[in-house]
C-alpha cells in the first residue's frame, strides 16, 4: 500500500479532467489524475472523436456510390466503392491512439502524475484507487470529480449479444444488413445516418413523436428528409418491447398500438447516458444529488467543501466542451483565482447529415423567458457556396431582443455548418447585436454569409433573398 | 500645490488637551478626505481624528504618548490646488463624536471675533477630481434580475478586480459593458443612481456562516433555547468612580497603566459573588448540578475582526485593580490579534458585556451558557439627578444583568445588582475589607 498526498486529485481523465490537470499543472499545482480506462474519457476513446471518424467514412464511401450510380449532377462516374470496415475501424483506432498519447503528453508537460486504476472515495480528502500494482491511497486536499456518463441499458433489452450500445457500434467490423436504432436522439441518428451510407438498412424507434426532441421541428425536418432519402425508416410514437423469441429482431410497439417486429442483425440502443458513478464510493460522502447527478453551484463546488464535480457527472447538457471549461475553470478556483460560471452559450451540435447547430436561445426558449423576439431565416438555397458544394439543404437563423436586437440564439442546419458554431457561440459570448453581425464582412463564397444574411433579414434588408 | 495644516479639533467639552494614542499616518502617505489620520485619548474617550480634505502628509506634529494642546497643529498635508498668497491655510480636522458625550458644536467664530488667535471656519472641501461624466447616449437601465451584457474579457477584468458587473452600467450597443466601463466604476466607484431615479436592488449576498462565526451562531443559540433569561437594569451614579478613576490615572506608569472602568467592576463583582457564591457558578443542566466556584474566572465579551470572543481573566479574585487591568488589557490584545489560546478563552465562571461608548442604555445580555449569571455594562452619561433640593449633573451608568431564572432567584438577582451598584457608587468600600 503506497500513499501520495497531492494537493488536487482529479477522477477520471476525459475531457473535463484532463483538461483540469493540464490547467492545474500550469498553475504550478501538485496534481494527480486518476482513470480506470484510457485517458480522454468516453469523447476521444468511444465518442466524439470515434463516431466523427466513422461518420466521415460513412460520408465518403456514399459519396462514391453516389458517383457509382450515375446520380451525381456534375457527370462524375466511379466504380463501385468497397469498404474495408476492418481497415476503416484500424484507421479510427489509429486516430484515437494517436489523441490518447497526445492527452499523456500534455498531462506529463504539466507535471501531472497519471494513476491507472479505479478510484473509491474512502472520506472527502482520501481515495484509495485499485491498480495493477495493488491499492494506492492518494489524499489530497481538493478532489475534482469528472468521472463522465455510460450509455443507458434497457432492463428488457440489456446490450450484449445482438443488442449493442455506441461505443460496439463503432467497434464493428462488419456492417449489419440490418440495423434497428432504438432512440432517435443525436447519437442513435449520427450513427444511424453513417450506417445507412454504409449500406445497412436502418430502422429508427423513438418513443417521441419526432426525431431530435431537444432541437425544434423546423431545424430538424431537413435531418428527417435526408434520412428518408437515405432509405431509413424512422418509427415516431413506437415502444420497444424486447427481443424477439429467437433473438433475431426487435418487437416494438407502433404509434397505432400494433405490435410489430422488425428483423435485425444488430439493435443499437441509444436512449440517453447516466452519470457514472457507481463505483466512486459516493455513499462514503453526504454530497446533495440532483437527481443521479451530483447537484453542483455556480463554481461546480458540490456541497461538500474541497470537492468539485464536473463535466457529465453534474447533469445536462453532456458535452464535453462544456466539460472542459468547467475543469478550466476548477482548476482556476482551486488556484485561488476568482471565477465563477458566467458563460453565455454552449453550442451543441448533431452531427447528422446535414449537420445541426444550435447557440443560446432558440425561439421558442425565447419568448418562454418572456422576450419580444426579432428572428431571421436565411436558406441556403440562397448561398454560393452551398450550392456549389451540391448541399442546399437547411439554413441559418438568428433569434435576437426585439428591443436592443442583442443576439440571443443563432441555429442552422445545412452541410458543414458545425465549423459555424465558433462564430455563433463567439456571437453570443460577446454580446453581439444584429447590427455587429450584419456589420461583420462574411468572406465570399462561403456558408458563413448565411450568417450575415440572416441577421440582415432580421433588421429587415436582406441582400440575397 | 498648497501646504495645509490639520490641527487638533476641540474633541469636548472643557477639555484643553488630549494624549495622542495612535497615528494612522505617517510622512508621506496620502490620505483621502475622511481617512483617519489619528487617535487621540481624552481622560473620557478615545477620538479618532479624520482628515478634512485630500493630500500628501508632509509633517506630523507629535509622537504617540504627547499631550496635545487642542488647537495645535497636528499634522501638514499638501494638498492640490493654489494656496492663498502669503500663509499657508489652516484646517481644522472634524472629530468624530467622542465615545461618550456628543460633541459640542463648536462656536462659529466670526474672522472680526475678538478672539486671541483668530481662527478659520474650515476651508469648504474641495470637489475631487472626478472624470468627466461618459457622454455616450444614456443605455437603458438593466430590468431587474436581468443578466450583465459584457464579452468574457470583461467578465474576467471586473473578477479579477472584484467588481460585481451587476453594479456597472454598460455604456455600449445594448447596454454592453466596455473596457472602460470598469476602469470608470474602478476609478470612482459605483455610480449613484440617476437623479431622482431610486434603483430597485435585487442581489442577495449569501454569507457562508463558518468558522467563529458558526460557533458564536451555536452558543448563542444554546444558550437562548436553554436558558430562560432574567434581567435586572439598575442605574449607577458612576461620579465618584470616575473622579477615582480620574485621579489614578494621572501618573500611569508600565505596572500600572491607565484604568478603564472594567477592573473596578471586577473587583466590586468579586467582592459581590464572595457574599454570593450561587452566582459564580457553572449549571450542568444535565446532570442536575450546580457547580459553585470559589475562583472567579471573569470572561470579557470581546469584539475582534472575526467577531465575538470571551477572554477570560483567572483568578479575579487573587488580583488588585491594576492586576486586573494589566491581565485585561493582555488579553484584549490577544484575543483582538486572533493569538489568545484555547486556554485564556475558557473557563469562565461569570461574564461581563460592555460595548464601551456604544453601550446604549439598556441591554438584554446572553448568559455565557452554563454560567449562571452575566454583567453588562451600558454607556456612562452625565444626567440630571435630584438631590433632594435640585437637579445636579451626575455621571451615570446603567447595568444590564441577566440570570438563569432555573437557578436564581429574581430576589438573589436583585441583591447582587444593588450590592455592585453600593460599590459601584461608594468606590472606597472596593478597597476595605467589610
Amino acid at each position: 500500500m503506497t500513499d501520495i498526498t497531492c494537493k488536487l486529485l482529479v477522477i477520471g481523465a476525459g475531457p473535463g479532467g484532463y483538461v483540469c490537470a493540464i490547467r492545474a499543472g500550469q498553475l504550478g499545482m501538485d496534481t494527480v489524475i486518476v482513470e480506470s480506462g484510457k485517458l480522454g474519457g468516453s469523447c476521444l476513446n468511444v465518442g466524439c472523436i470515434p463516431s466523427k471518424a466513422m461518420i466521415h467514412v460513412a460520408e465518403e464511401f456514399e459519396k462514391a456510390a453516389h458517383a457509382a450510380a450515375g446520380k451525381t449532377p456534375f457527370g462524375l462516374s466511379v466504380a463501385e466503392p468497397m469498404l474495408d470496415l476492418k481497415q476503416a475501424v484500424a484507421w479510427k483506432d489509429g486516430i484515437v491512439q494517436r489523441l490518447n498519447n497526445g492527452v499523456a503528453g500534455l498531462l506529463r508537460k504539466a507535471k501531472v502524475k497519471i494513476v491507472h486504476g479505479q478510484a473509491r472515495f474512502r472520506d472527502g480528502k482520501t481515495v484509495a484507487v485499485e491498480t495493477e500494482t495493488g491499492p494506492k491511497i492518494i489524499k489530497a486536499e481538493t478532489v475534482v470529480i469528472a468521472t463522465g456518463s455510460v450509455p443507458v441499458e434497457l432492463p428488457f433489452l440489456p446490450f450484449g449479444g445482438n443488442v449493442i450500445s455506441s461505443t460496439g457500434a463503432l467497434a464493428l467490423t462488419e456492417l449489419p444488413k440490418r440495423l434497428v436504432v432504438v432512440g432517435g436522439g443525436y447519437i442513435g441518428l449520427e450513427l444511424g445516418t453513417a450506417f445507412a451510407k454504409l449500406g445497412s438498412k436502418v430502422t429508427v424507434v423513438e418513443v417521441q413523436d419526432r426525431i431530435l426532441p431537444l432541437y425544434d421541428a423546423e431545424l430538424t425536418a431537413p435531418v428527417a428528409r435526408s434520412l428518408a432519402a437515405l432509405g431509413a425508416e424512422v418509427l415516431l410514437g413506437a415502444r420497444a418491447l424486447g427481443l424477439t423469441a429467437r433473438g433475431d429482431g426487435l418487437r416494438i410497439e407502433t404509434a397505432d398500438g400494433k405490435e410489430r417486429e422488425l428483423p435485425a442483425d444488430r439493435i443499437l440502443v441509444t436512449v440517453g447516458r447516466a452519470p457514472a458513478t457507481g463505483t466512486l464510493g459516493l455513499e462514503e460522502l453526504v454530497l446533495d444529488m440532483d437527481g443521479r447527478f451530483i447537484r453542483i453551484g455556480e463554481r461546480c463546488e458540490t456541497s461538500m467543501r474541497g470537492i468539485y464535480a464536473i463535466g457529465d457527472v453534474t447533469g445536462e447538457p453532456m458535452l464535453a466542451h462544456r466539460a472542459m471549461a468547467q475543469g478550466e475553470m476548477v482548476a482556476e478556483i482551486v488556484a485561488g483565482e476568482p471565477r465563477i460560471w458566467d458563460k453565455a452559450a454552449i453550442p451543441a451540435i448533431c452531427f447528422t447529415d446535414p449537420e445541426i447547430v444550435s447557440a443560446g436561445l432558440s425561439p421558442a426558449e425565447a419568448k418562454k423567458a418572456g422576450l419580444e423576439v426579432k428572428l431571421g431565416q436565411f436558406p441556403f438555397t440562397a448561398n454560393g457556396r452551398a450550392m456549389t458544394r451540391h448541399g442546399e439543404a437547411g439554413f441559418v437563423r438568428v433569434v435576437a431582443r426585439a428591443d436592443n436586437h442583442l443576439v440571443l440564439g443563432i441555429q442552422a442546419v445545412g452541410q458543414g455548418v458545425s465549423e459555424l458554431s465558433a462564430a455563433f457561440g463567439l456571437a453570443i459570448e460577446m454580446g453581439a447585436r444584429l447590427e455587429d453581425l450584419a456589420g461583420t464582412i462574411h468572406a465570399h463564397p462561403t456558408l458563413g454569409e448565411a450568417f450575415q444574411e440572416s441577421a440582415l433579414k432580421a433588421l429587415g434588408h436582406a441582400l440575397h433573398i | 500645490m498648497a501646504e495645509r495644516i490639520i490641527k487638533l479639533p476641540d474633541v469636548g467639552e472643557g477639555i484643553a488637551e488630549a494624549e495622542l494614542v495612535e497615528w494612522h499616518v505617517k510622512v508621506g502617505d496620502i490620505v483621502r478626505e475622511d481617512d483617519l489620520i489619528a487617535a487621540v485619548m481624552t481622560d473620557k474617550a478615545t477620538v479618532e481624528i479624520p482628515s478634512p480634505v485630500e493630500g500628501e502628509v508632509t509633517w506630523v506634529g507629535a509622537e504617540i504618548g504627547d499631550t496635545v494642546a487642542i488647537g495645535s497643529a497636528l499634522v501638514k498635508l499638501e494638498v492640490a490646488g493654489a494656496a492663498k498668497a502669503g500663509e499657508p491655510a489652516e484646517a481644522e480636522a472634524p472629530a468624530e463624536q467622542p465615545q461618550e458625550e456628543p460633541a459640542p458644536v463648536p462656536p462659529a467664530t466670526p474672522a472680526s471675533a475678538p478672539d486671541a488667535a483668530p481662527r478659520r471656519m474650515p476651508t469648504p472641501k474641495p470637489a475631487p477630481a472626478r472624470p468627466a461624466p461618459i457622454a455616450a447616449a444614456p443605455a437603458p437601465r438593466r430590468a431587474a434580475g436581468e443578466k450583465p451584457l459584457a464579452s468574457p474579457a470583461v467578465r474576467l477584468k471586473a473578477r479579477e478586480a472584484g467588481i460585481d458587473l451587476r453594479q456597472v452600467q454598460g455604456s455600449g450597443p445594448a447596454g454592453r459593458i466596455t473596457h472602460e466601463d470598469i476602469d470608470a466604476f474602478l476609478q470612482r466607484g459605483p455610480e449613484a443612481p440617476a437623479a431622482g431615479g431610486l434603483a430597485r436592488k435585487t442581489a442577495v449576498t449569501e454569507v457562508k456562516v463558518v468558522g467563529l462565526r458558526r460557533r458564536i451562531a451555536e452558543k448563542m443559540a444554546l444558550s437562548k433555547s436553554r436558558i430562560p433569561h432574567i434581567t435586572i437594569v439598575e442605574e449607577v451614579d458612576v461620579s465618584a468612580l470616575e473622579d477615582l478613576r480620574a485621579a489614578l490615572n494621572r501618573k500611569p506608569t508600565a505596572e500600572r497603566p491607565k484604568l478603564t472602568l472594567l477592573p473596578f467592576l471586577m473587583r466590586a463583582m468579586v467582592k459581590a459573588l464572595g457574599e454570593q457564591p450561587g452566582l459564580n457558578a457553572l449549571y450542568d443542566d444535565e446532570a442536575g448540578l450546580v457547580r459553585q466556584h470559589a475562583g472567579i474566572h471573569i470572561g470579557i465579551a470581546t469584539q475582534t475582526p472575526s467577531g465575538l470572543v470571551v477572554p477570560v481573566v483567572k483568578h479575579a479574585e487573587a488580583r488588585d485593580l491594576w492586576g486586573c487591568a494589566v491581565e485585561l488589557s493582555r488579553l484584549a490584545e490577544r484575543a483582538r490579534e486572533g493569538g489568545a489560546s484555547r486556554d485564556e478563552l475558557t473557563g469562565s465562571t461569570i461574564t461581563i458585556t460592555s460595548l464601551g461608548a456604544m453601550g446604549g442604555i439598556a441591554t438584554t445580555p446572553v448568559i455565557n451558557h452554563p454560567e449562571v449569571a452575566i454583567v453588562g455594562v451600558n454607556k456612562i452619561m452625565v444626567r440630571p439627578v435630584w438631590d433632594g433640593a435640585t437637579f445636579v449633573p451626575r455621571k451615570m451608568m446603567n447595568l444590564s444583568c441577566s440570570f438563569d431564572h432555573r437557578v436564581v432567584d429574581g430576589w438573589d438577582a436583585a441583591v447582587f445588582v444593588q450590592r455592585l451598584k453600593e460599590l459601584l457608587e461608594t468606590p472606597a468600600t472596593l478597597f476595605v475589607d467589610m
